[in-house]
């Protein structure tokens, strides 16, 4: 098997908050993408899913753990070193108004990557910017537009297209689709779906979305307070979720479909601070199943079958399963 | 019994554009469901389909430069529209109530949260003094805040999301209201968050009977918690019904691809959707407004189609809902 494209060793990081106080935002985190792969982040607020997609595109410097970009470790990198790596290394944020200079032509917002990193007349460039734009479906009018006189989702079509303009290894995608309308997102989705197929392009799918991860990703990784609670395929961690907060997050889940039956688990209690974190497992004040042992010290991942691991140690005796929840009356 | 009855409700905003001409965009277009007692209806539809506006609207709170042409609203059988200021001043806050999407910035920053609920009793004189302030913690009890004693001296600022959206709750239910309108309740809170949220404003409407009315974008939160849906496309209904019914059985080619859009029917069926953006309001077509964005539309489209029954409290907007269906 070919080298990851992106590999993520035991990363850590820290915020300095109020008061000389220290926010642990991301604590031990690994993973690696594979090329043409999609993995799936979701996780809540203050998982720490965004904080990792701007450490995986070092536009943060990790506090600690190291980033292998094609094999090459961009953890200390200077921003000048970084510079021709961003070509191949992009990321796409959830909103597109305030990611887009509003004082530039949707023209020359298109052309602007590419003045960056290739070497082009101005006329060829003119012509990969159209070009860029038939590809994302810009109607070719949209050039000489304004981002303010662009819906939502042709905007969003811009920033994938400003992505994608020097040919990326990975696209990091932070809730690209989640302050769009339910059909234009859907068209987002297909364009990156179509865009992967065509160009084996890897991505980091952020989202709070359960449904559009799991129809989006290969692989799922699932945050809690800055850890990886339970990893693995997409099919089998929606559909044998391993680790108790992987059960009750989904459980809460609301598929649009009302012959679904819903039954979720409840959990009580707060979730922990992120500036002082339990000893043990974080979700362990809130858990069902929790034993003595899970506040003491932090879960390995264990084994759930294979490339499926979850960080529970109910795991290692098939106790991590929760009882059957009650379906909710309507 | 009614307690909500929107009909043929018609919303225009007359604007001056850079033109020096006044230009009308035309916003809602024949808007009419109904709400009951002890049932959640849900609204649905994307940005700019008049959904909040209407809610507005039911609420008595459209001012200038917002017209209303046409249409009729009443609620408990009295017509909103011609109330005088000071009657619909008795009746919003206490009989009707709204719960808006961001908790954060409709809760007063300068108030403890006990005293924001005691004022809404005061000023609708519903209670006052110590029983006001009983009551306030008896409801934020109701919606199920832990520890509402200690929450009546918290400050909007010490709230998570979730805590704030269900203080809000608790003031729209405090002064014992026959029905609530919740505007996007639970956009922009975690998922389990959601559901708990939700949960109570579900247990709360059917223990006191309230009719409710949920807008929202999501059709996760319909399916599972409304018992009726409309569904708006450009300031018109295109399609009201059962939520199963209509679930089961879309009669309007906008609430199918509405729901073909959904990543699980994605995931079944491939990708299927042709989007589009939604007609110029300023410059309304002729006809049947989903024409365009239509992969059904005939010229039979140019008249516009009447609500096509579908079966008992189910219709389609659409010349072809029959045969959709």
């Amino acid at each position: 098997m070919s080298a990851p494209v992106l590999s993520v060793q035991r990363l850590v990081h820290r915020f300095s908050g109020a008061g000389g106080t220290t926010v642990k935002a991301v604590n031990d985190v690994s993973f690696d993408i594979a090329a043409g792969e999609t993995l799936g982040l979701v996780g809540e607020s203050g998982s720490g899913k965004s904080t990792i997609g701007l450490l995986a595109t070092r536009l943060l410097r990790p506090t600690g753990g190291r980033i292998l970009f094609e094999g090459v470790d961009i953890t200390q990198l200077s921003p000048a070193a970084l510079r021709p790596l961003r070509a191949r290394l992009q990321i796409v944020f959830q909103d597109p108004w305030g990611s887009l200079s509003p004082r530039m032509t949707i023209g020359r917002l298109l052309e602007e990557p590419l003045t960056l990193h290739a070497k082009l007349t101005s006329v060829a460039r003119a012509a990969e910017a159209r070009r860029l734009a038939d590809r994302v479906r810009l109607p070719a009018a949209a050039l000489a537009r304004y981002p303010h006189e662009l819906s939502g989702g042709q905007l969003q079509r811009v920033s994938i297209a400003r992505a994608i303009a020097n040919r990326p290894k990975l696209i990091v995608l932070d809730e690209p689709t989640s302050s769009l309308d339910l059909s234009v997102r859907a068209g987002i989705l297909q364009l990156l779906d179509e865009l992967q197929r065509e160009t084996g392009v890897a991505m980091l799918f952020i989202s709070h979305d359960l449904e559009t991860v799991r129809l989006v990703s290969h692989r799922v990784v699932v945050l809690y307070l800055g850890r990886i609670a339970e990893e693995g395929p997409t099919p089998r961690l929606f559909e044998a979720p391993a680790h108790p907060y992987t059960q009750v997050l989904l459980s809460a889940n609301l598929p649009p479909d009302p012959s679904v039956p819903l039954a979720r688990h409840e959990v009580f209690g707060e979730i922990p601070s992120p500036v002082n974190l339990p000893p043990g497992c974080f979700f362990a004040g809130r858990c069902p199943v929790a034993l003595p042992a899970c506040s003491t010290a932090p879960p390995e991942p264990l084994r759930v079958e294979d490339g499926h691991f979850a960080a529970c140690i109910r795991v290692a005796d098939g106790t991590n399963i929760l009882a059957p929840a009650e379906e909710t009356a309507r | 019994m009614s307690l909500l009855d929107v009909e043929d409700l018609h919303v225009e905003f007359a604007a001056r554009g850079l033109d020096n001409r006044m230009r009308v965009a035309q916003a809602l277009n024949g808007v009419s469901f109904t709400v009951r007692a002890g049932e959640v209806v849900g609204l649905v539809g994307e940005t700019g389909a008049g959904k909040s506006l209407t809610a507005l609207a039911a609420m008595g709170l459209l001012r200038s430069p917002a017209r209303i042409p046409q249409g009729r609203i009443r609620f408990e059988g009295r017509n909103i529209l011609d109330m005088p200021e000071r009657e619909l001043q008795r009746i919003r806050g206490r009989r009707l109530t709204m719960i808006v999407q961001s908790p954060l910035t409709s809760l007063d920053p300068l108030k403890r949260v006990g005293d924001q609920l005691v004022r809404m009793q005061r000023v609708h004189g519903t209670a006052s003094g110590a029983a006001a302030r009983e009551r306030a913690e008896a409801t934020l009890a109701a919606v199920r805040i832990p520890d509402p004693s200690r929450r009546m001296q918290a400050w909007p600022h010490e709230l998570s999301g979730g805590m704030a959206q269900r203080v809000l709750i608790a003031m729209a239910l405090i002064n014992d209201p026959v029905m609530v309108i919740a505007d996007e309740p639970t956009t922009g809170l975690d998922v389990t968050v959601q559901a708990q949220v939700l949960d109570t404003l579900r247990d709360l409407v059917s223990a006191r009977d309230l009719g409710a009315l949920i807008i929202t974008h999501d059709l996760g939160v319909v399916a599972h918690y409304c018992q009726r849906v409309a569904v708006m496309f450009a300031g018109r209904i295109v399609e009201d019904g059962p939520v199963r019914e209509v679930f089961a059985r879309p009669g309007h080619p906008y609430t199918q691809a509405l729901i073909a859009s959904t990543p699980g029917r994605i995931a079944q069926l491939g990708w299927t959707i042709t989007g589009g953006t939604p007609p110029d309001l300023y410059n309304l077509p002729q006809g049947c407004l989903y024409r365009d964005r239509c992969p059904r539309a005939t010229p039979a489209c140019l008249i516009a189609p009447p609500r096509v029954s579908l079966g008992e409290a189910h219709g389609a907007a659409c010349h072809y809902a029959q045969e959709l269906a």
